[in-house]
């Protein structure tokens, strides 16, 4: 009697299960892969190769979150952009959309009224706070401090509350349209704010008490992820981590939009170049960003109510968008917004988000949607850190590193 | 902490002085200097694209912002478009030239850049998975964003088409 074996493994190549074969590494050198499933880098993979604990070469493997933003970007109507775009950053979303709302502005040629752009802003900082808190958290429990992480979570929703109060929505408000603003300033919303601002302003001293000036913690991060200001602008490297290595470049400044050429702020430059300065330019940003949002609520609040919006589209809206705006201080979206055709045109416009510059690149043929727009956020930018500066660093470095150019990976996939 | 910056809106004055910079700098490189909306669009030929840009660098745009490539089909051409500005100059910082060049769209070859700009390294990667572009000289050239069956595709180019659900499509 013979015993015949049905099925089960024959050979030894049978054991092989496809994709899961093996290859010899070079001698010394190991290739680790870090992440995507989040070992300190949710949705974005970080190929190293190590001698010892040494990186000597890092190659970021990005795009787990790519949603063809530019693509789909192209068959949908010019107002159904907003929406989508600020889905890269859903807690920065004025920020992200006012420079793509600003194209739209250069083509159309038209300037938002002088309220619209205060309200504006004001929201970008309330956004730029919350985004930056969202940062520290995530850049707290990289490097293993808990409580920054949750002290910084905890102290965003003051600011995601904020921006409730003003826009009706904790993230993703899509509040900038083209031409000006969804939504006026309520009645109650100046004492919140600086109730928020007095708040902020004393537990960013006790941060700098039990984080930045923390030993343990500038162990970490002093001289850490060093870049010199050459290499930063060869590099092209944007937001807090250019300005921590001493490049004096902030697109609100250097192309101001908005009401920033009438607010009084400072940008904050160090020169260090280390995640520690990194991380200190993050404060001193809020610190201004504070400021900011006093100076734009006092101005709101000493001038009369009006519709933020142009008056190219204002006045041709029918008559219960006006009821409904002296009712509840709400624009309802515009039905000829919907429709909108754009003149042909190609414009370009830059923003500074709180991770850094993003610039739309918008073309459009007549049609009422666009023919090509282009966006390059912050982070897709900063990415080109990984492979140029990483390479050097230990491995128990690369947490800091990430956290402290606060790489956000569904921003820069798009 | 650096302070005491000052807020100055770009005039035209500024813009002005720096196409005339641009034009003296490039000579006959360029075909045209024109104002855009928000940039400065130089139109340089293709086989003096690399040389265009030493000079402009040399001039003080030291990074790209953005490397935005447009598909007319109807012309049957890629336009690239290298936009670029400055870090270290601060005037310079306050415009964006784009650095132009047409290719041809059924054979899109060009020369890279990441060796004058480091910059531009993602972002040519990213433009070859999406448009095919090949970027001759670039010392990584492989799909940054998308796995490479997708990318074979084309997905920026206007051949690609998004297919909706046909639901409420009669």
């Amino acid at each position: 009697m013979s015993v015949s074996v049905i099925g089960g493994p024959k050979r030894e190549s049978d054991l092989k299960i496809p994709g899961t074969e093996v290859r010899k590494i070079e001698k010394d050198l190991y290739e680790v892969f870090i992440g995507p499933q989040h070992p300190g880098s949710g949705h974005m993979r970080i190929i190293i190769r190590v001698d010892g604990d040494v990186i000597v070469e890092a190659d970021p493997d990005m795009g787990y979150v790519h949603r063809t933003m530019e693509k789909l970007g192209e068959i949908r109507q010019y107002i159904k952009n907003i929406p989508l775009f600020e889905r890269m950053a859903i807690q920065d979303a004025c920020n992200v959309t006012v420079p793509y709302v600003l194209a739209l502005e250069k083509i159309l040629d038209i300037e938002p009224p002088q309220r619209a752009k205060y309200l504006r802003s004001l929201l970008c900082e309330i956004n730029r706070i919350a985004a930056h808190l969202y940062g520290f958290g995530i850049f707290g429990v990289f490097i293993g401090h808990s409580t920054m992480y949750m002290w910084a979570f905890a102290d965003r929703e003051v600011m995601v509350e904020l921006a409730e109060k003003l826009t009706g929505a904790r993230l993703t408000h899509s509040y900038p349209i083209p031409g000006g603003a969804r939504r006026d300033m309520p009645q109650d919303f100046p004492q919140a704010a600086r109730k928020a601002a007095r708040y902020m302003r004393r537990r960013l001293e006790e941060y700098r008490k039990i984080f930045l000036d923390n030993p343990v913690m500038k162990a970490r991060m002093e001289g850490v992820g060093y870049i010199p200001k050459k290499l930063a602008a060869e590099l092209g490297v944007v937001g807090p981590v250019a300005r921590a290595s001493g490049i004096k470049y902030d697109a609100r400044y250097n192309d101001p939009y908005d009401a920033y050429d009438e607010v009084d702020f400072e940008i904050p430059v160090f020169e260090e170049g280390d995640a520690l300065a990194r991380a200190w330019v993050k404060v001193e940003e809020i610190k201004q960003s504070l400021r900011i949002i006093e100076q734009a609520v006092d101005w709101l609040e000493s001038h009369t109510s009006e519709a933020p919006i142009h008056d190219k589209f204002w006045a041709k809206s029918p008559p219960l968008w006006k009821k409904v705006f002296e009712k509840e201080g709400r624009v309802k979206l515009l039905p000829m917004m919907a429709t909108m055709k754009i003149p042909p045109g190609k414009a370009f416009a830059r923003g500074e988000t709180a991770r850094g510059e993003i610039v739309y690149y918008v073309e459009s043929t007549g049609d009422s949607i666009p023919y090509r727009v282009r966006i390059v956020s912050p982070s897709a930018r900063n990415a080109i850190v990984f492979k140029y500066v990483v390479p050097g660093h230990r491995v128990m470095d690369l947490p800091t590193i990430y956290g402290s150019i606060d790489y956000f990976p569904p921003e820069a996939d798009r | 902490m650096v302070e005491g910056l000052r807020f100055m809106k770009l005039s035209e004055e500024m813009v002005r002085v720096v196409i005339e910079k641009v034009k003296k700098e490039l000579g006959d490189l360029v075909k045209s200097v024109e104002e855009g909306k928000g940039y400065i669009s130089i139109k340089v030929p293709l086989n003096r694209l690399r040389e265009a840009a030493v000079k402009l660098k040399n001039m003080g745009f030291d990074h790209v912002k953005s490397l935005t490539v447009t598909d007319y089909k109807k012309k049957g051409v890629f336009e690239v478009m290298y936009m670029a500005s400055s870090y270290l100059d601060e005037e310079l910082s306050r415009i964006i030239v784009s650095l132009t060049v047409e290719i041809d769209r059924n054979n899109p070859r060009m020369p890279s850049l990441s060796d004058i700009w480091t910059s531009v390294e993602f972002q040519e990667r990213e433009v070859y998975e999406f448009f095919g572009i090949h970027f001759e000289g670039h010392p990584d050239l492989r799909p940054l964003l998308l796995v490479p069956d997708i990318a074979d595709l084309k997905p920026l180019t206007k051949d690609f088409i998004v297919k909706e659900e046909p639901i409420f499509k009669s």
